[in-house]
């Protein structure tokens, strides 16, 4: 048994500081008001005990002063905690600039993390120091959430749609990797870890661990191996629209609507290619699910990812990225949320 | 009969009471001894005698839900899983979850007290619908036995929430059975609910205005509003777990064209409006037990009667708050915050009044009053956290840990079940008609009071460092906290059978008790105890305000 007893997780990511600050703020303002009534009503229950059995107190209707301040007072107080609240998420929210990308796969029960360059884990993530790291993640099966409690980061991983979110890790070191969302028989044993190494470090393990292989190029790959590229030729001359340049720029679709090419996008034309067609082709692609897991399917995204608009090399793609072209901007889940149901 | 709709300026003229109701002679016959046999319980329609069905149903159903809250507070002792495997953890804190929420928790204020009390208090007969009360016990037994059944076949692993995919398509357990039971149950909420707001509507004793009614009553009417509205919903929700496990319809799974996320907003707009079930009767309890132990007026009576009824309308606009990580958008989770914390006003509300309603009061520290302060306190501090989890930023890191396990249960066992043994020890002299001990009441309420705090407390600190909910196993630096946890449920789990054995010693040993021990005010304390099976010797008149303990005369509406 442990001897210590902590009562703060450790911090180790850009967001952690802050969500401590608006936590220990609460816990004044708790404490505050959970004394005040404590005190208040035990002092009462002393001072005005009953001292004989057919005692009569006085009539007391209330006072409409009283009522007020104790609406408007609190009513004020918490607002100030929703805005908080409500800042500190939309900072989460907003993936800065350039990150370093991964994609996540939760599968019961384990995670399956891939690399730009091609590394797969296992259970692990090995992230730089200092640097924000963007992560795509969906699910083969039931839902999970990614939570790693020293980033103070959650993440419900829901099958069928892309969920992103991001940290940006302050201090080298390894951290609990926990699934947070009931996924059945061994949820519990759902855990892995975060390794936050200094970014010489990181390179290093990125170097041995290369497979020669990076996630764009096993995409490529696939996209052969499927014949997707008969029809998606890069000479226009396909029966389905050509690829290059898409990712991250908006489409017109045949119903007139238009969407921007995001990750949710491309996963949603390739198991459900009828739900937005592009305008001018008819709807004759077949669906691939079950074709191609998620995992390859975040592979394909990451090809069609390498093939689209200019590249802005950030802090984050210059680390980890061998992709000739991300579209940092367009990768950005900003908000307004896409029209798609991009997790988030 | 003619009832006044509105507060009256200042009330009708006073007649003198009818000396039937000043201090009824104890009759001889009672709904207690008026037939024997058990026929004569299982087709009564007596309000009175279906609320100790319901007593006895429930009682064994908190038993059963508590015995498996000790196993896993057991197998929580040590990090590795080493007590029960993963698979038969997962099964017993569902079936916990399950029992304790909807054949516990939701059934127990209502359908004991509120059956037994909302016709005397109002000074009626009996319900609107008496058969159609018996018939919700039966539905509520046919639901409970369906349940079991689950169990005994082998149990559901979903965890009480049923969360899609997992529960239509992966788990392999008896996942139809468990939603069956639930979904039959719920029509005993809704006929509940509806012979409720008939009764309070329709059989009002005259003079018994809406702004006369004891807070009890105003805080059942409400529940009953969310009874009726909220429970079909969740039976449309588990129906459709139903019709997807067995049909394969794809509503939720999205490799068929469904979608997860759409079960969570189902279950929630049900699941969140039931946490107000839970507790909005407990507050009623104790708008009653604070009143009687300091002969007060309540402070604010229309401020604390609107502030049930407030939080039963926003606590329906407040569900995607369960769900800010789960991929809702960003934006929806920013209003559902926003509503968060509007819906936490009137529960303040209530807190600043109740406090209020002691100054310069005659306080006295019976056992009822010891449950009426331990509830203030320990919803305090679970309101309070609940600020935690409604702030957006925050919640993101709370949400699925021990925090909000720790949260709910100080609302749900800290808050509702200390209503609910507050009001069970405050109406007891009247529906058995004996006195409990009042020295081994008072050392039962400290005990569950301090337990329940040893429990529970640790487990804010828990989920703070992030230990998730649900785990069977964990890391070894969680494990100090976790044996404060189970040492405090261990003196819980004593301070929960120690009420049990001293009540039911009383029923047979107990003093006799008058028709009013506590001098309290009130419609019920003016029968005798137990009362005849008809309630009133005559059709009681009311003269005066709710909580009209001061000096006679003095009374009058500011």
């Amino acid at each position: 048994m442990g001897a210590e007893l902590p009562l703060f997780p450790v911090q180790a990511s850009t967001m952690a500081g802050r969500v401590d600050a608006l936590y220990a703020f609460l816990i004044l303002v708790s404490v505050f008001f959970g004394l005040l009534i404590a005190v208040t009503l035990i002092s009462f229950a002393i001072r005005y005990r009953r001292r004989s059995r057919d005692e009569r107190p006085p009539l007391i209707h209330g006072s409409v002063a009283l009522e007020v301040a104790w609406t408007a007072i609190p009513l004020g107080i918490v607002m100030v905690i929703f805005l908080w609240g409500a800042d500190l998420f939309f900072a989460m929210a907003r993936v800065p600039p350039a990150p370093m990308e991964v994609y996540v796969v939760g599968k019961r029960w384990m995670w399956k993390t891939q690399h730009l360059t091609g590394q797969r884990e296992i259970n692990e993530l090995h992230v730089p120091v200092g640097v924000p790291v963007k992560l795509t993640m969906t699910s083969e099966d039931v839902i999970h959430s990614f939570f790693v409690p020293a980033f103070r980061m959650k993440k419900d991983v829901v099958p069928g749609r892309y969920a992103a979110a991001w940290f940006q890790a302050t201090r080298a070191g390894t951290y609990h990797l926990f699934c947070a969302e009931y996924c059945g028989t061994k949820h519990s044993g759902m855990i892995g870890s975060v390794t936050v190494m200094e970014p010489a470090a990181f390179q290093t393990w990125l170097a041995g661990g290369a497979t020669g292989t990076s996630l764009a190029a096993a995409g490529e790959k696939l996209f052969q191996d499927l014949a997707c590229i008969t029809c998606h030729r890069s000479d226009s001359e396909g029966r389905g629209p050509k690829l290059d340049g898409v990712f991250g720029h908006p489409v017109t679709l045949a119903s007139g609507e238009r969407v921007v090419a995001d990750e949710a996008y491309i996963r949603e034309s390739i198991v459900n290619p009828s739900a937005k067609v592009v305008a001018g082709f008819q709807p004759v692609m077949p669906t691939y699910q079950g074709l191609v897991n998620e995992e390859g399917l975040m592979q394909l995204v990451a090809y069609v990812k390498s093939l689209g608009g200019p590249a802005t090399a950030g802090p984050g793609a210059a680390l980890a990225s061998p992709a000739p072209a991300t579209a940092p901007a367009a990768a950005t889940p900003a908000p307004p949320p896409r029209p798609k149901g991009q997790g988030r | 009969m003619t009832t006044q709709i509105g507060p009256g300026p200042g009330g009708p003229p006073r007649p003198p009471l009818p000396p039937a109701l000043s201090e009824p002679p104890a009759p001889r016959v009672n709904y207690l001894n008026v037939a024997y046999g058990v026929k004569s319980w299982l087709l009564t329609t007596d309000h009175k005698r279906i609320a100790l069905l319901y007593l006895a149903s429930v009682t064994l159903m908190f038993f059963l839900g508590g015995a498996f809250a000790v196993l896993i507070r057991l197998e929580l002792v040590t990090p590795a899983g080493d007590l029960v495997q993963s698979e038969t953890y997962n099964k017993l804190f569902t079936m916990h979850g399950i029992i304790m929420v909807f054949f516990f928790l939701i059934p127990s204020i209502p359908a004991v007290l509120g059956n037994f009390l909302i016709p005397i208090m109002i000074g009626a007969r009996d319900l609107a619908f008496p058969r159609l009360n018996l018939a919700s016990w039966y539905i509520y037994m046919f639901g409970a036995a369906f349940t079991i059944y689950a169990l005994v076949s082998g149990g559901v692993d979903t965890g009480w929430t049923f969360y899609a995919p997992y529960s239509t398509t992966y788990s392999n357990t008896h996942v139809i059975a468990a939603g069956l039971g639930i979904f039959i149950n719920g029509f005993s909420s809704i006929l509940t609910g509806l012979n409720f707001i008939v009764t309070i509507h329709r059989m009002r004793a005259p003079g018994l205005t809406w702004f006369r009614l004891p807070l009890f009553v105003w805080a059942h009417y409400a529940t009953s509003l969310i009874f009726v509205l909220g429970t079909p919903v969740i039976a449309i929700t588990l129906l459709t777990v139903v019709l997807e496990r067995a049909l394969h319809l794809g509503i939720y799974d999205p490799r068929l064209g469904g979608d997860p996320i759409l079960f969570q907003h189902l279950f929630w707009f049900y699941s969140h409006p039931a946490v107000y079930i839970m507790i909005l009767p407990a507050m009623g309890v104790i708008s009653e037990l604070v009143t009687c132990f300091s002969r007060k007026r309540i402070f604010g009576y229309p401020v604390v009667a609107m502030s049930s009824l407030a939080i039963a309308v926003i606590g329906f606009l407040v569900w995607g708050h369960h769900m800010f990580v789960s991929g809702q958008s960003t934006y929806a989770g920013l209003i559902f915050s926003f509503l968060s914390f509007l819906v936490a006003i009137p529960s303040a509300i209530k807190v600043f009044n109740w406090t209020a309603t002691l100054y310069k009061g005659s306080v006295s520290w019976d056992t009822p009053m010891l449950y009426a302060i331990g509830f203030v306190g320990l919803f305090t501090i679970g309101g309070l956290t609940g600020l935690f989890l409604a702030s957006l930023g925050l919640d993101v890191h709370v949400t699925d840990t021990y925090f909000v396990v720790a949260h709910f249960h100080y609302i749900m066992v800290g808050g509702a079940i200390m209503g609910y043994l507050g009001g069970i020890h405050f109406w007891w002299p009247k529906i058995t008609g004996r006195l409990y001990p009042e020295m081994w009441a008072r050392v039962a309420a400290v005990i569950i009071f301090a337990g329940f705090n040893l429990t529970f407390f640790p487990q804010f600190i828990l989920g703070y460092l992030g230990m998730p909910r649900r785990y069977h196993a964990y890391p070894e630096e969680f494990q100090v906290l976790n044996v404060m946890s189970s040492a405090g449920a261990s003196i819980l789990g004593l301070g929960y059978l120690l009420p049990m054995i001293y009540l039911v010693w009383s029923m047979r040993y107990g003093p006799k008790a008058s028709a009013n021990p506590w001098q309290a005010k009130g419609l019920e304390w003016q029968t005798a105890s137990p009362p005849i099976t008809e309630n009133f010797e005559r059709q009681p008149v009311v003269t005066e305000e709710a909580y009209a303990y001061a000096v006679e005369g003095e009374a009058h509406i500011v």
